[in-house]
């Protein structure tokens, strides 16, 4: 069975600074990674190079993504494909509205898919179940996207465009950052909600407590741009226990 | 002609220098009017067409830009009137008046001038001019030289008046359309007056067909009473090789609420310059341009605003988006007087250079004689943050799309200032068809 995403050898930087060193990675499918590793690493680095952020140049290795060259496609291309990305920073859109937005992303996706568009009502009526769903104040929806949204509601946001999205593999870059103790239930609910034999995760984060509620399969430790440890989910405890500074001497 | 002005050079000025000569005698107005006309073009032949030396002028060099003069267009025969019948559908489907301007001349069997509200009078400026109405004199906008082109040359268009305190419902639509393939010239002048406490909407639109290149100079003269309010809506539409001159003089009164609004997106030179003068105590003015340019395209906004009175308010917002080799020119002047105490003025320019060969030329300036006012300005020249169309298109938003979306954001923000609703949803939809020519 071909893996929903293999990462060989992957190198990459970003203004002539090397970041990512030879990073291996396989996420078959209904499997949940979390890849934790200290700050600078190189994990937001990852999902961006992933996602096509333009501005990094691959220098070596190769991505495949349900077995097709996924560095090869254009972000809109990679996101119509199944790939999301739920932002570290979520960006703000002055003048777009939250509502408009999913419509036309959703709707996008379908239209690359060749699947028939939504109605404006039937996309309202999915947004607004999903954003009961998450907590999401429907007013909310009028507004401009993510602009003068709390940093807790910016993470809501972006789990919200994920479940309605439905990815095929989602990578999720410190989504519990920002969010308070009910907050963060909610939104790991929701990502659980999405858990699926044909969907992969790869859930980002500094914090045993997010694994609590999200357990995974697989425990990487990612740093100075490689995967430097790999294990089962007891991994996080012991590194909450140990920290990283044995990692980053391995790495150096 | 007098003796002293000094000769004219390029061909253009040649070419209009022959047709007031040969036009002239045939314009409407008695000898009065003839004299306002004849002093009008004088002080064009003084100056010539405006170049790039003269600052008002700066980036819109007529000199350059103007080849040739055209004969005025002929009368609209019935082959006119069928062209013009469905022009102004940018509007289409909305309760509007509509008044056609055809080929320069208003057409009273083609405009909307039944049951017409009691306070509310419409008639040709050909009629005004008959009746030796002195109609043409400019009080702000005189000594500029395609201003006084147009008060020499002017033939038609609308007068409105708006009795005290009437309230029109139904707002007026101004619907401007070139016809004909041969291109020709048409000179406009259009009057406004609005009585004290009256309000109205007057809306305006200009086009003509492609390929063509017709001169349009397109003259508004706006008296606004103390207490009235109106909200005027232009939009230039003219054809691809159009060149299209607008010049709109606006004195305002106490308390009067103004709210101007421009969208450009056709023609290939185009001036909009505005003159305004906050005459009155407790004004409030704002100024809302919408620019939207490609190819070779030419659009300048020219505003003079002069606050005289105290205690008033002014706004601008000027919005350009430019894509390949078009040019968006913004030159503002806000003057202050020093009786003008209390004035709390303010104006924005914003550019969004879709192409690297895209230019926006802003030219913000404030002059302030009085102490105790609050002014200021800014001005912003950009490419589309990278950033954010990459959030876009990490959706799934394709590349054309997402910048789509990020420019409605951008101009959305001007056409919000629109109040009625219908209009602002007819200026969105003239927005979409923009961005779908893009596609
Ligand atoms: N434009 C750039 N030029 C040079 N270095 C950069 C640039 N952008 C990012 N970096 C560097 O790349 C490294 C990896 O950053 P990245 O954001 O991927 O780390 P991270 O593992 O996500 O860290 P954190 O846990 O703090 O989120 C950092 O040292 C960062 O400073
Ligand atoms: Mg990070």
């Amino acid at each position: 069975m071909t893996a929903l995403l293999e990462i060989r050898g992957l190198k990459a930087e970003i203004d002539g600074r090397q970041i990512l060193n030879g990073l291996d990675l396989t996420v078959n499918k209904g499997e949940i990674h979390a890849i934790m590793g200290p700050n600078g690493a190189g994990k937001s680095t990852l999902s961006y190079v992933l996602s096509g952020k333009p501005g990094y140049e691959i220098t070596g290795g190769e991505v495949l993504f349900n077995g097709e060259d996924l560095l090869a496609m254009d972000p809109d291309e990679r996101a119509a494909k199944g790939l999301f990305l739920a932002f570290q920073y979520p960006l703000e859109i002055p003048g777009v509205a939250t509502l408009t937005f999913l419509r036309t992303a959703l709707n996008a996706q379908r239209r690359k898919r060749g699947e028939e568009e939504l109605s404006s009502p039937d996309v309202l009526k999915r947004v607004r179940e999903l954003a009961k769903q998450l907590n999401i104040d429907p007013e909310m929806l009028k507004r401009p996207l993510n602009v003068g949204f709390s940093g807790g509601e910016k993470k809501r946001n972006e789990t919200l465009q994920m479940a309605l999205l439905e990815p095929k593999l989602c990578v999720l870059d410190e989504t519990d950052s920002g969010l308070d103790i009910d907050a963060l239930r909610i939104v790991a609910d929701g990502v659980n909600r999405l858990r699926a034999s044909d969907r992969g995760m790869i859930v980002i984060t500094h914090y045993q407590r997010l694994l609590d509620y999200i357990v995974p399969d697989v425990v990487h430790v990612l740093s100075a741009g490689r995967i430097v440890k790999t294990g089962g989910k007891e991994l996080a405890l012991e590194l909450e226990a140990t920290g990283y500074a044995q990692y980053q001497n391995e790495a150096a | 002609m007098n003796a002293e002005i000094r000769p004219v050079k390029t061909a253009a000025e040649i070419g209009f220098a022959d047709l007031f000569a040969a036009v002239r005698q045939s314009l409407p107005g008695g000898r009065d009017i003839e004299a306002v006309r004849r002093d009008a073009f004088d002080r064009f032949v003084a100056q010539g067409l405006p170049n790039s030396r003269v600052e008002a002028w700066k980036y819109t060099d007529l000199r350059r830009l103007v080849r040739d003069a055209k004969a005025l267009a002929p009368r609209p025969d019935a082959d006119a009137w069928t062209a013009a019948r469905n022009a102004g559908a940018v509007f289409a489907g909305l309760d509007l008046r509509r008044l056609l301007i055809v080929d320069g001349a208003f057409v009273p069997e083609l405009s909307d001038l039944a049951g017409l509200e009691s306070g509310v009078r419409i008639r040709a400026t050909a009629e005004a001019l008959s009746a030796d109405e002195m109609v043409l004199p400019l009080e702000m906008a005189g000594t500029d030289p395609a201003a006084a082109l147009n008060t020499a040359l002017a033939a038609d268009g609308v007068v409105i008046t708006v009795a005290a305190d009437v309230a029109v419902e139904r707002a007026i639509h101004l619907v401007f359309v070139t016809t004909g393939t041969v291109p020709a010239a048409m000179f406009t002048r259009s009057r406004l007056e609005l009585g004290s406490a009256a309000a109205l909407t007057l809306v305006e639109t200009h086009e003509g067909p492609d390929q063509s290149d017709y001169q349009v100079n397109a003259a508004l003269q706006i008296n606004i009473a103390d207490k009235a309010r109106l909200d005027h809506i232009k939009i230039t539409g003219e054809g691809t090789a159009a060149l299209h001159i607008a010049t709109l003089e606006a004195s305002i009164g106490a308390g009067a609420d103004y709210r101007e609004f421009g969208f450009a997106a056709g023609g290939a030179v185009v001036r909009n310059q505005i003159f305004l003068k906050v005459a009155g105590e407790g004004t409030t003015a704002s100024v809302h341009q919408a620019s939207l340019l490609s190819g070779r395209q030419h659009a300048d906004t020219t505003l003079v605003l002069d606050h005289v009175a105290a205690g008033s308010q002014s706004r601008e917002v000027f919005k350009a988006v430019v894509d390949d080799e078009a040019r968006a020119v913004f030159q503002g002047r806000i003057t202050v007087r020093p009786g003008a105490q209390q004035t709390d003025a303010r104006m924005m320019a914003r550019a969004l250079l879709l192409s690297d060969e895209a230019v926006a030329n802003c030219k913000p300036e404030l002059e302030i004689f009085a102490d105790d006012v609050q002014c200021g300005h800014g001005t912003t020249t950009g490419a589309l943050d990278d950033q954010l169309k990459f959030y876009l298109m990490a959706r799934g938003i394709p590349e054309r799309e997402a910048e789509a979306l990020l420019i409605q954001a951008f101009i959305g923000e001007v056409i919000d200032a629109v109040v009625r609703e219908d209009l602002r949803e007819a200026l969105s939809r003239a927005m979409f068809a923009w961005l779908k020519g893009r596609e």
